[in-house]
């Protein structure tokens, strides 16, 4: 386990007063919300951010926090690091952050005192949260995902330990950024005889190489040869669902935009590729090359400056 | 909801009920969303409302940012559009970039 020093986090001294935790835990809270930056580390940052401040908020927790003293020697006899928990998968704390799973430092220090629930009648478990990559490929094709989580667990002397499991979740082919995926009794389970709530995984794209998702349409960069653009013709362009094949008009310029309608992400209606042409010359390696360049430049009245005057 | 799976279902469409639900909210937070245009639910009465795709992810962005960042409901509808607008541009720079 690895120890958190929650004031480095907050970007606060040891003394500092509950308003100056507060303003900095506000402030970072909203460089870091996962829903206002999209940056890779912000999910796991904002995490972080709002654990520190879990802790140091309430009085109690930061003074127990406090005597467990200052980082363990040789940084961290006694901590074992926490399990990789990244699979393209993290858990955001939709359920209000007392019931999400915060670090194993956070779990195994602050959650020890919770009474196990239950026994009292029955109710239904609370739902979970959490997000799942997929690639753009999979929502062509449909995939099956193995996913990794955590989440605490209460034992029935009221300690607290993170149980770890791994389910199958079904891509469906054709999911699109921001749907949720349902997953029926994987949520926290019920007390007494109550059902288990449910698994909700909302559903964005991994960064593709060559496609930009924009809801159900895909947008890439199409290279084409210099004649290609110059004579028009067909191309052959690899997509996730197959082959297709775009005509390219006589003298296309670098920019312009060609519609695929219906050869996006499948659905009803299915959405388009738009290819954005991108005239690539070829690298000149050969005197035959060389030669067919120099005979163009001599024989083409063609100034690609005339407009700027002068 | 589309069957994928015995147990994994895809969410398309949830009443009031069971966006309450989904996101943790009560029913008067939800209506206040709908009254400021934040989520479209179709469905002529509030019994028969049913929340799609859009509002579904909306409903659950406008909860987080209320309850992380502790904005109000005109706040919470001016963050989300001004997000939507701003993913829009992040998306067409991104398709200059690669013509540079």
């Amino acid at each position: 386990m690895e120890f958190k020093n929650y004031y480095d986090v907050l970007g606060v001294s040891r003394g500092a007063d509950a308003a100056e935790i507060k303003k900095a835990f506000r402030k970072l809270a909203r460089t870091y919300h996962p829903d206002i930056n999209t940056g890779a580390e912000a999910e796991a940052k904002f995490k972080d951010v709002n654990e520190a401040y879990e802790v140091l908020k309430d009085p109690e927790r930061r003074a127990a926090y406090d005597q467990l003293g200052k980082e363990p020697p040789q940084g961290g006899a006694g901590y074992s690091p926490p399990p990789g928990w990244d699979s393209g998968f993290a858990f955001s704390d939709s359920g209000g952050h007392d019931d999400a799973a915060f670090s194993e430092f956070f779990e195994t220090l602050f959650r020890r005192d919770r009474a196990p629930r239950g026994g009292m009648g029955a109710a239904r478990g609370a739902d979970s949260h959490g997000r799942i990559e997929v690639a753009v490929e999979d929502a062509f094709t449909g995939a099956t995902r193995q996913l990794s989580l955590r989440s605490p667990v209460v034992g029935p002397d009221g300690t607290v330990t993170l149980k770890h499991r791994t389910i199958a979740v079904t891509i469906p082919k054709g999911i699109g950024a921001g749907q949720h995926i349902r997953l029926a009794g994987q949520g926290e389970p019920g007390f007494g005889q109550g059902p288990a709530g449910d698994l909700f995984l909302e559903v964005s794209f991994a960064p593709h190489p060559v496609y930009r998702p924009d809801g159900r349409d895909l947008h890439l960069d199409l290279p084409i040869a210099p004649w290609e653009a110059a004579l028009g013709g067909h191309v052959v362009m690899p997509t996730p669902g197959g082959k297709v094949d775009l005509r390219i008009p006589r003298n296309a310029r670098t920019g312009q935009k060609m519609r695929l309608k219906g050869k996006g992400l499948p659905g009803t209606p299915a959405g388009d590729i738009y290819a954005t042409l991108k005239i690539v010359n070829p690298k000149v390696e050969t005197a035959q090359a060389r030669a067919f360049f120099e005979k163009m430049s001599k024989e083409m009245p063609f100034d690609p400056r005339a407009h700027l005057g002068g | 909801m589309k069957k994928t799976k015995p147990h994994s279902t895809v969410v398309t469409a949830l009443s009031l009920q069971d966006l309450c639900r989904f996101c943790q909210a009560d029913e008067a937070w939800v209506m206040e969303l709908v009254q400021h245009g934040v989520l479209e639910p179709k469905g002529n009465s509030v019994e028969s409302w049913q929340f799609m795709g859009r509002s579904i992810v909306r409903a659950k962005k406008a909860r987080r940012l209320n309850r992380d960042l502790g904005i109000n409901t005109a706040g919470v509808a001016l963050v989300l559009e001004l997000l939507e607008e701003r993913d829009a541009v992040l998306r067409r720079l991104a398709q200059y970039d690669g013509l540079s």
